[in-house]
């Protein structure tokens, strides 16, 4: 379990940060991110935004070690610097609904040794359903997988990707094809995650409305990063209304 | 073998009277784990079309073998069908086709080839018929040994590597993005499954050989909850069918290898109609 210690200002040598620095991805001559930058600290939640094909996945991919880049990613805590352990809740994902495999099958094929198509034992089928919990999600555990609504699979995947703890949470599109109920009660339950595990969350979005209420820091990404601040001050600056609208000034 | 004959003569069986049939009975109990535990994974994995491929690649090592006058065929079949397996795989990581436009070029290039091969210099085709058919009671009790070995190398590969497999099965992303890296295993699974197929082929007959890497998963699919009733079913299903499948061939006098099928065929429609209430 990582034990993360809270940020004091923008002090980053002494708490557990995430930081991106001249960061280059190229898909043959074309640049698809030029130089980003991006510094995240344990606690916070922050929001990738950005046009279609702004680099946003691209910028994930990078992260999560599947797309080779020029530039440094690089997680410390204490001051120390630590192999980077992401938690990742992949886009709307998929599962043949014939497929007969359960959540507490899932988790096991996870994160246990011990094959999935023996019984589970006993103490296992606790640790998941400790770990459903954090979601919400007890009563999951039996159902099969291609069983569960969108929603329900989102809470399951989410628990799945802290477990084991991860340094930071990456989710894809964690709003795409969730109703606004939906959505509050995710980023309820993603508010009451990082304040428990102190834990910094980093999410793609295309929705803007959930953003002032429920996240600190606003990245605006299109190659470059045009702008980061607080919700209010990137969707109410000239760079959004850019970005946003074909270049059709302040909004 | 001592034991197993003193076993069977224990039964009060008639058709346990013959050698051969105790050879047979014993083959397919070995056999049908076999086929039960790695079609759960040829079925998870969509590669039903991929095994039945495999089939085809292994008549074509027969008749190479057959030409070079090998008394064995069969081990020159499993070689080719290994060496099929690796060359697909390599294939299909560098090429943007569908998987399923790959193995059809396989699988027709392998059939071309193992015809071409067959009836060169205007051969008969009628010695390659045992293999199509394939004949059960001809399993000696050597074979079943290399059988039970095979078994036990299936079972370690599921113990060991089955977690990762099924999670990279049912989604890739997700199994890479927790840092699992499962191309060996899986060309191992497919190793697997290339000797398999072409070991039994001679017993089981290619025609039907896929319906036992597809059908026991498939029926248990459609009842099964989770991973534990997914194999359990399909292992039992397996066995039901293959020790039923050969008794009604011994007394109806046709071929063991689609009477099996024949039976896990049933066991699929029995199980589709009570697939609602495993919901």
């Amino acid at each position: 379990m990582v034990i993360h210690n809270h940020c004091r200002g923008g002090d980053c040598n002494h708490a557990c940060c995430l930081k991106i620095e001249d960061l280059t991805v190229k898909f043959g001559s074309e640049i698809v991110l030029d130089h980003v930058g991006l510094h995240m600290h344990c606690g916070q939640i922050a929001a990738l935004i950005g046009p279609n094909g702004a680099g946003k996945s691209t910028l994930i991919r990078a992260i999560l070690g599947q797309q080779p880049y020029e530039g440094s990613i690089a997680f410390s805590a204490d001051g120390k610097s630590q192999q980077l352990r992401i938690g990742y809740v992949p886009q709307s994902p998929t599962f043949d609904r014939g497929d007969p495999v359960s959540v507490l099958d899932l988790f096991r094929c996870c994160v246990s040794k011990k094959p999935a198509f023996l019984p589970a034992g006993k103490a296992m089928r606790e640790k998941v359903l400790a770990s459903l919990a954090t979601v919400h999600g007890e009563g999951l555990i039996d159902k099969r997988i291609g069983a569960l609504s969108g929603g329900e699979l989102q809470r399951v995947l989410l628990a799945l990707a802290l477990e084991p703890m991860p340094h930071i949470l990456i989710l894809d599109e964690p709003l795409s094809g969730v109703d606004v109920e939906g959505m509050e009660l995710l980023m309820e339950m993603l508010d009451e995650i990082r304040k428990k595990f102190d834990l910094s969350i980093l999410m793609t979005t295309h929705d803007f409305s959930m953003l002032e209420r429920y996240v600190d820091k606003v990245v605006l990404l299109q190659k470059k990063v045009l702008r980061t601040g607080t919700p209010l001050d990137v969707l109410s600056s000239q760079e959004f209304a850019q970005a946003f609208h074909m270049g059709g000034g302040a909004v | 073998m001592t034991v197993w004959y003193w076993l069977t003569e224990q039964l009060p069986f008639s058709f346990l009277e013959m050698t051969f049939m105790k050879n047979a009975l014993l083959a397919v109990i070995v056999m049908a784990p076999l086929f039960g535990i790695l079609s759960t994974m040829i079925v998870t994995g969509k590669m039903s079309f991929f095994s039945d491929a495999l089939g085809h690649s292994g008549f074509t090592g027969i008749a190479i073998g057959v030409l070079c006058g090998l008394a064995k065929p069969t081990y020159m079949a499993v070689a080719l069908a290994v060496l099929f397996a690796l060359l697909f795989s390599f294939v299909r990581a560098r090429t943007n086709q569908a998987a399923d436009t790959i193995i059809g070029v396989f699988s027709s290039t392998a059939v071309a080839l193992g015809i071409f091969i067959a009836t060169l210099g205007g051969g008969s085709f009628t010695k390659f018929n045992q293999f199509l058919i394939g004949d059960i009671l001809s399993v000696t009790p050597g074979e079943i040994g290399l059988l039970a070995i095979v078994l036990g190398a299936v079972i370690a590969l599921w113990v060991i590597a089955s977690n990762r497999l099924v999670l990279t099965a049912i989604h890739p992303q997700l199994a890479s993005s927790r840092g699992l890296k499962v191309q060996s295993w899986q060309t191992l699974f497919t190793a697997c499954v290339a000797v398999v197929v072409t070991l039994a082929m001679s017993w089981v007959g290619l025609m039907v050989i896929n319906s036992l890497l597809v059908l026991p998963a498939a029926a248990s699919r459609n009842v099964a909850k989770n991973l534990r009733q997914y194999h359990l079913f399909s292992v039992l299903l397996a066995l039901l069918g293959s020790i039923a499948g050969l008794v009604t061939a011994y007394y109806l006098g046709s071929s063991a290898g689609a009477a099996i099928s024949l039976y896990l065929a049933l066991f699929f429609a029995v199980t589709f109609l009570l697939r609602k209430r495993a919901e």
